[in-house]
């Protein structure tokens, strides 16, 4: 009996009208756990009950209380009738059981019921108290803690990072063709909302026994997703990266430390909190496992571990030989050293099953090299699951493309794969299954106890921002064609032409200009089939597809004139009669790696001269185009010849000169003809209209509008002074194909112009935050029916400070620029300190911007302008009727109210709702994560048979996903938080049946709950986090 | 082919005052793009009409979403629906609960029952406010009405409680409200040349003084209606022109304050007793509602129209009520000073209100 669950329904309000006859509500409430359940007392004839119920306690196992939701109903009391629900309630108790999250769950939470939303809210209070269990064969794994962060979490370093852990649960669909079955739709999908809150829940914890047995105490970069099989049932299943992580007992201090570590590399890195443990420390959380001898079965949770025994062994012949290089020792002994450090690594790595990890950015010293794009898919045919206590199917298929994942990366030369995750794309009874990340080579020093501590010191020294750019691979036995030239940095190791990555851009890289989001999209018919022949004919398709997403990220990362690709994610979406493909990345200009050539067209019929010029004319445009870009993204890569030889830190000369060149046009022009020229110019040959049609839609990609930036990393390079306004959004499209005979040209004509839209839609939106930033732009396609393309994109929006001392720049300049290099490299681990520290001194960093939009005073100005010139026109178009002009001076302008209303939450003090910050970032510019509460990964279902009074599909998905941001921001609330980061909606199915005006839709979204304090009240006052929440909760309306 | 479902929502609601003012005038979405097109704000964004499109239905579904909050603003704070700053949601209801003059103006002192909103179409056709902005306003009239109607207390603050609306909008609803409440009389031709904001003043006067929350400021005070005390105490009045003596002591009163100093002297001189009468026949009739209704009406026929036809000049007529609400105070056998005080005290501000052409 190690765990008593209590709660207490304290009041509800805005509750919707059961009773017609009296415009009131007899309202009670059933609280669930497991299958115990408690009723509080009908309070009788109001909208806003007030129940102030004894405390329900549920006496329960660890292992429930991990697996099961709390589940509230609330209820109108009938008489003569049955009861009527009124909706429900599922509270996570997760976050409850480890010590170091929350404490009490309390606040409102609104009421949902699948076919009417929200009606109204519900106050509860929840707490937890756990006995200790010291059973070692316990099924539990209470306390191991989850993050979807997709990096080491901000207030914790980690100690040990241990690996990959996977697992999938299966279960029956209680609903699969909701349309058609004679149980309502209702009571199905709210069957199925709990079957999934519970496999979720089950899944989690059978993820943290793994966790546990490999000494580990939490999950980083924890992705969960469905697989909603249809007729071969539903399944669950979760990848991450197991850890041992510290708390940092005093979250203020590192962030003082860090100037002095990175200012001189030499100095001990670790103090910043990120590195293992200093000497002396011991490891404090868990038994200190050396990880080699871990090799758990990764496909049946009911086998015991055994690893015990042989531990010690293997530690010893783990460590390395003493006397190794000592850390002052300068870089020319890395070689050897290095080496012989790879090869422990490896043989670190290689004694697990899957040297994978979920993470896409590191510890400094982490990653060490990358090698390049590794992905894998495969097509499958769905069969009924049979058993789902032995779901060996599925964990045969995902093993079975782990492998081969494995083995490219081997192939790369790398004994390790980041920034990893999966996927699957189904259609009827084909499933695609994909995995993708990025080989690469790691530092052992997360991976093994702090014995070989020493050696990373030289690994520091060596890698100032272009090292992991430095092939892994044999330079004579290269796993692919690649041109391979000195790195541009330290003119020392080999450096491939192009570099695509799955990652994050690492904090320490090197990076000219700015960066861009790009895209390739492709779309390609398909014969519709049956069973075997569909999957042939899929599969058939897949390697073409790839590789002309391929040559599109290629000519569109060319035509910016970048080098590098980050967060590049593939997805390939099956429907009935085509497949679609979209590949999303950040491209970059990466210093280390030569300057791209240009794109060079060459048509095959030279005789016909109307035809060359035709071929010349594009050509120049092609031109024209990069040499905009260059401008557009501020790329000045440094002449380097003479620059770079015999000085260790180049970076700052280079760095100016880049800022020079912008007064200097007439250089640039001719360094672009030079680029041109070089034998390396990808040459693209027209032989066929389907060529020339590739290079218009190269060419039709509108450029972001002035004063917007985006990418879908999590951040920008070179830009560093973000301020605090943020806005979060997900948008959703659905197009319908009436022509179905259309050819793949325009098929994908169709679907690029969808996606383009879809972006100058959101910038247009999003103007008044200019200028900004949109980050983590993720997008997901979908083909839900034959003729329907589904696109859907979550994104923040940040805005930045632009320049504001543009005539008193130069001076400042040279003084700015060390600053920003600083900055530079700590910009990943503390871009909260930095924020706040930039915007007194902001760089020049968006010229090329402001040259092309005029001279504009601020951007504050330019925004307050135009918010003028609307009221003036709001004045205008209403000058036919004379109005209260008063009221509009009272309606305040909105950049004063906008800066008033995110510099602090606290003045909203006046109203009961906690603003709830969202983001799928992993930080809040100018704040500071102080606590992680837990994480939150909810999944709804909402179903109308009234669609066109809802508003038609729009209003109804409208209305759910304003519903779903609601009970997300409820429920962390109520955990004491202020804030979600690496947010991200997992799933968004919409299905939808017009002829009988019904639709269905089902979103699962994922985050991590935080409390966040702004870096100003940090200094002023010691947060008090919990005291804050527990007032918004307690002050609830009483009437 | 065509675009199925386009929606974006923001974690914090996006809100375009632009597009607001729009929704709430009444536009339909093609009619707002195409407006939202030919403004000149929007230029520089380069915006297609496909994406004004999609970001006007956007908004206008978050304000039909809204709307339903909008009817109770106090709700609107602690909704969890939509995350709206909090200045952002003031905006919101100001803005729902304004309203036209012109069309205030028509409705003003009409029932506000099912009957007056069958004829919005005309007020519609006749004030050029489209008709469904004229719905919400009609509706949000009708909404306060019920409210606040029979809570205790001041009209304004109630308004301004329940409504959480701005001071000088709470006013005009208290002018709508009481004016909804007594009937006056607005609709009548010889009243046409005032408009809302000279009955809104009135009303304002009225209810600052001549209710019974007017003399003590008790919880269980009601605003809304007149004092029935005081309007039955105003028959005492009379005997300002019953008493032919005091009549014309008054008058000499009043003649020796104003010789010289008002260019219509000899009007005035002439007129006094008619004007007197007319002053104090109207209190000493307003026991009766049907005479409080036609307190406007009267004011305009019996007192305002033979001044205009004289041609007072403002100035005069401010002169004259001066010093005809205080020469009385001199009048040995005139007992109902503060009676009289709190009477002219409003009659004299409307009036000065509603002179002019």
């Amino acid at each position: 009996m190690p765990g008593k669950l209590k709660a207490k329904i304290v009041a509800g309000r805005h509750l919707p009208v059961m009773d017609r006859a009296s415009d009131l509500t007899d309202a009670f409430v059933e609280v669930k756990f497991g299958n115990t359940t408690f009723k509080t007392d009908v309070y009788p004839k109001s909208l806003n009950p007030q129940w102030n119920s004894e405390w329900f306690k549920f006496e329960v196992d660890d292992e429930d209380l991990q697996d099961e939701p709390l589940q509230i109903t609330v209820l109108d009391h009938d008489t003569y009738s049955a009861n009527d629900a009124i909706g429900k309630v599922y509270i996570d108790i997760d976050p409850l059981l480890s010590s170091e999250a929350a404490t009490v769950i309390s606040g409102w939470f609104p009421i949902y019921d699948t076919i009417h939303g929200i009606r109204g809210e519900i106050n509860v209070l929840v707490k937890v108290e756990l006995f200790n269990d010291l059973n070692r064969f316990r099924q539990s794994s209470c306390g191991v803690k989850f993050f979807c962060t997709t990096s080491i979490p901000r207030c914790y370093r980690a100690v040990m990072v241990h690996g990959f852990v996977e697992e999938l649960v299966v279960n029956e669909d209680p609903e699969y063709q909701w349309i058609d079955r004679i149980r309502t739709p209702r009571a199905s999908n709210e069957a199925r909302q709990r079957l999934i809150s519970l496999m979720s829940g089950e899944l989690q914890r059978k993820i943290g026994l793994k966790v546990l047995e490999m000494g580990g105490n939490a999950v980083v970069g924890y992705l969960q997703c469905f697989d909603l099989e249809g007729e071969s049932g539903l399944v669950v299943r979760a990848i991450g990266t197991a850890c041992t992580l510290d708390k940092l007992s005093n979250t203020y201090t590192p962030a003082t430390a860090i100037n002095p570590c990175n200012s001189s590399p030499s100095k001990d890195i670790k103090e910043a909190g990120f590195g293992e443990e200093a000497p002396g420390v011991p490891l404090s959380s868990g038994p200190p496992t050396p990880l080699r001898a871990q090799t758990f079965s990764s496909f049946s949770p009911s086998k015991s571990y055994s690893r015990q025994s042989s531990s010690s062994d293997t530690e010893l012949s783990l460590t390395p030989k003493t006397g190794m290089g000592s850390g002052g020792s300068a870089g020319k002994e890395a070689g050897p050293l290095k080496a012989l450090l790879r090869q422990q690594t490896q043989t670190a790595l290689e004694q697990r099953e899957f040297p994978f990890f979920t993470l896409t950015s590191f510890p400094p010293g982490f990653l060490l090299h990358v090698g390049g794009v590794v992905s894998a898919r495969s097509v499958k045919l769905l069969d009924r699951i049979h058993n789902p206590d032995e779901p060996e199917t599925r964990d045969a298929w995902w093993e079975e493309i782990r492998q081969e994942i494995k083995s490219h990366a081997k192939a790369l030369g790398c004994h390790a794969v980041v920034g990893y995750s999966e996927s699957t794309s189904i259609c009827e009874e084909v499933c695609i299954l994909s995995a993708s990340g990025t080989a690469a080579i790691l530092s052992s020093r997360f991976m093994q106890d702090s014995a070989l501590d020493t050696e990373h010191r030289f690994e520091d020294l060596m890698s100032p921002g272009c090292a992991f750019c430095h092939i892994p691979y044999d330079e004579l036995n290269m796993p692919f064609p690649a041109q391979l030239t000195y790195c541009h940095c330290c003119r020392r190791y080999k450096v491939p032409d192009v570099l695509f990555t799955t990652i994050d851009l690492p904090t320490e890289a090197n990076v000219t200009g700015k960066g861009c989001l790009i895209q390739a999209r492709l779309c390609r018919t398909k014969k519709k089939a049956q069973g075997e022949g569909n999957a042939t004919a899929i599969s058939n398709l897949l390697p073409f597809l790839e590789y002309e997403l391929h040559t599109q990220l290629m000519n569109k990362l060319k035509l910016r004139s970048m080098n590098a690709l980050f967060g590049l994610r593939i997805q390939i979406s099956v429907g009935e009669n085509m497949l679609l493909g979209l590949a999303s990345a950040t491209g970059v200009y990466l210093t280390a790696l030569p300057s791209p050539g240009g794109i060079q067209i060459a048509g095959k019929t030279p005789s016909d001269i109307t035809y060359e010029q035709h071929i010349s004319n594009m050509q120049k445009k092609i031109n024209d185009t990069i040499a905009k870009n260059k401008e557009l993204y501020e790329i000045n890569p440094p002449d380097l010849v003479e620059e770079v030889i015999g000085s260790p830190i180049p970076e700052p000369r280079q760095r100016s000169r880049l800022f020079r060149s912008h007064s200097e046009s007439s250089d640039e022009v001719s360094e672009l003809d030079l680029s041109h020229g070089k034998k390396d110019a990808f040459v693209l040959e027209i032989d066929d209209t389907d060529a020339v049609e590739d290079i218009h839609s190269l060419l039709t990609d509108a450029p972001t509008p002035p004063g917007f930036y985006s990418c879908n990393t999590e951040i920008m390079p070179g830009i560093y002074n973000w301020t605090s306004a943020l806005q979060m959004f997900t948008s959703v499209r659905v197009f319908r194909l009436s022509n179905v005979n259309l050819t793949n040209q325009g098929l994908n004509k169709v679907f690029n112009d969808l996606c383009e839209n879809l972006l100058k839609s959101l910038y247009f939106k999003l103007r008044s935050m200019v200028p900004c930033c949109l980050c983590h732009v993720n997008f997901t396609v979908a083909v839900p029916e034959d003729e329907l393309i589904q696109v859907a994109v979550t994104a923040v929006a940040m805005s930045f400070d632009k320049d504001q001392t543009q005539e008193n720049g130069r001076q400042s300049i040279d003084k700015n620029l060390m600053k920003a290099i600083t900055e530079n490299e700590d910009q990943l681990q503390f871009p909260l300190e930095l924020s706040a520290e930039s915007s007194s001194n902001p760089l020049n960093s968006a010229k090329g911007l402001s040259e092309v939009s005029g001279p504009l005073p601020s951007a504050r100005d330019r925004c307050s302008s135009w918010i003028e010139q609307l009221r003036l026109k709001a004045h205008t178009i209403r000058c036919g009727s004379i109005k209260t002009m008063s009221s509009l001076e009272k309606a305040s302008p909105l950049p004063e109210g906008r800066s008033r209303s995110l510099r602090s939450n606290r003045s909203y003090a006046g109203s009961s709702v906690t603003v709830v910050k969202m983001t799928p970032l992993s930080f809040i510019p100018g704040t500071k994560i102080i606590k992680y509460l837990g994480i939150i990964n909810m999944f709804f279902i909402r179903e109308t048979t009234s669609l066109r009074e809802e508003g038609g599909v729009s209003g109804f998905l409208h209305s759910f996903i304003a519903e779903v941001f609601a009970m997300v921001r409820a429920h962390v609330a109520a955990l004491g938080g202020n804030a979600v980061v690496s947010y991200n909606m997992k799933e968004c199915v919409f299905m939808e049946n017009p002829n009988k005006n019904q639709a269905q839709c089902l979103i699962n979204v994922s985050g991590d709950a935080v409390i966040f304090v702004r870096e100003s009240e940090l200094e002023a006052t010691p947060p008090q986090p919990h005291s804050a929440s527990a007032q918004t909760s307690s002050s609830g309306e009483g009437t | 082919m065509s675009m199925e479902l386009d929606v974006f929502v923001g974690n914090t609601t996006i809100i375009d005052e632009e597009v607001y003012q729009l929704w709430l005038d009444g536009h339909s979405v093609s009619d707002a793009v195409r407006m939202r097109l030919e403004s000149d704000a929007l230029s520089e964004c380069e915006a297609s009409g496909e994406v004004l499109h999609s970001d006007t239905m956007d908004q206008y579904r978050t304000f039909q979403m809204c709307e339903r909050l909008l009817h109770c603003p106090s709700k609107l704070a602690n909704q969890l629906l939509f995350q709206i700053p909090a200045h952002r949601q003031a905006m919101l209801i100001e803005r729902y609960y304004e309203f036209d003059h012109t069309f205030a103006r028509e409705v003003l002192g009409k029932k506000l029952s099912k009957g007056t909103k069958k004829d919005l179409d005309d007020i519609s056709l006749k004030t050029g406010v489209a008709l469904k902005s004229c719905r919400r306003q009609f509706d949000n009239f009708k909404r306060v009405f019920k409210v606040v109607e029979e809570l205790k207390g001041p009209l304004v603050e109630n308004v301004q409680h329940h409504f959480l609306l701005s001071d000088s909008l709470a006013r005009d609803y208290a002018a709508v409200v009481f004016f909804a409440n007594s009937r006056f009389e607005t609709g009548k031709r010889k009243l046409q040349y005032l408009s809302f904001q000279d009955f809104a003043f009135c009303a304002g006067q009225l209810i600052s003084y001549w209710t019974v929350g007017a003399v003590d400021n008790m919880m269980e005070d009601m605003d809304v209606d007149l004092e029935k005390e005081f309007l039955h105490d105003l028959k005492d009045l009379k005997v300002l022109v019953n008493d032919k003596d005091m009549l014309d002591q008054h008058k000499s009163l009043v003649c020796y304050q104003l010789k010289g100093k008002i260019k219509a002297f000899s009007e005035m001189e002439a007129n006094f007793k008619n004007l007197s009468r007319a002053l104090i026949n109207i209190a000493s009739k307003l026991t009766n509602t049907k005479d409080v209704r036609d307190l406007f009406i009267d004011l305009v026929e019996k007192f305002i129209e033979p001044c205009r036809s004289d041609k007072w000049t403002v100035g005069d007529l401010t002169l004259f009520l001066t010093h005809y609400t205080s020469t009385a105070h001199t009048l040995e056998m005139f007992r109902f000073q503060i009676l009289w005080e709190r009477y002219m005290g409003v009659i004299k501000s409307c009036i000065l209100k509603m002179y002019h052409d």
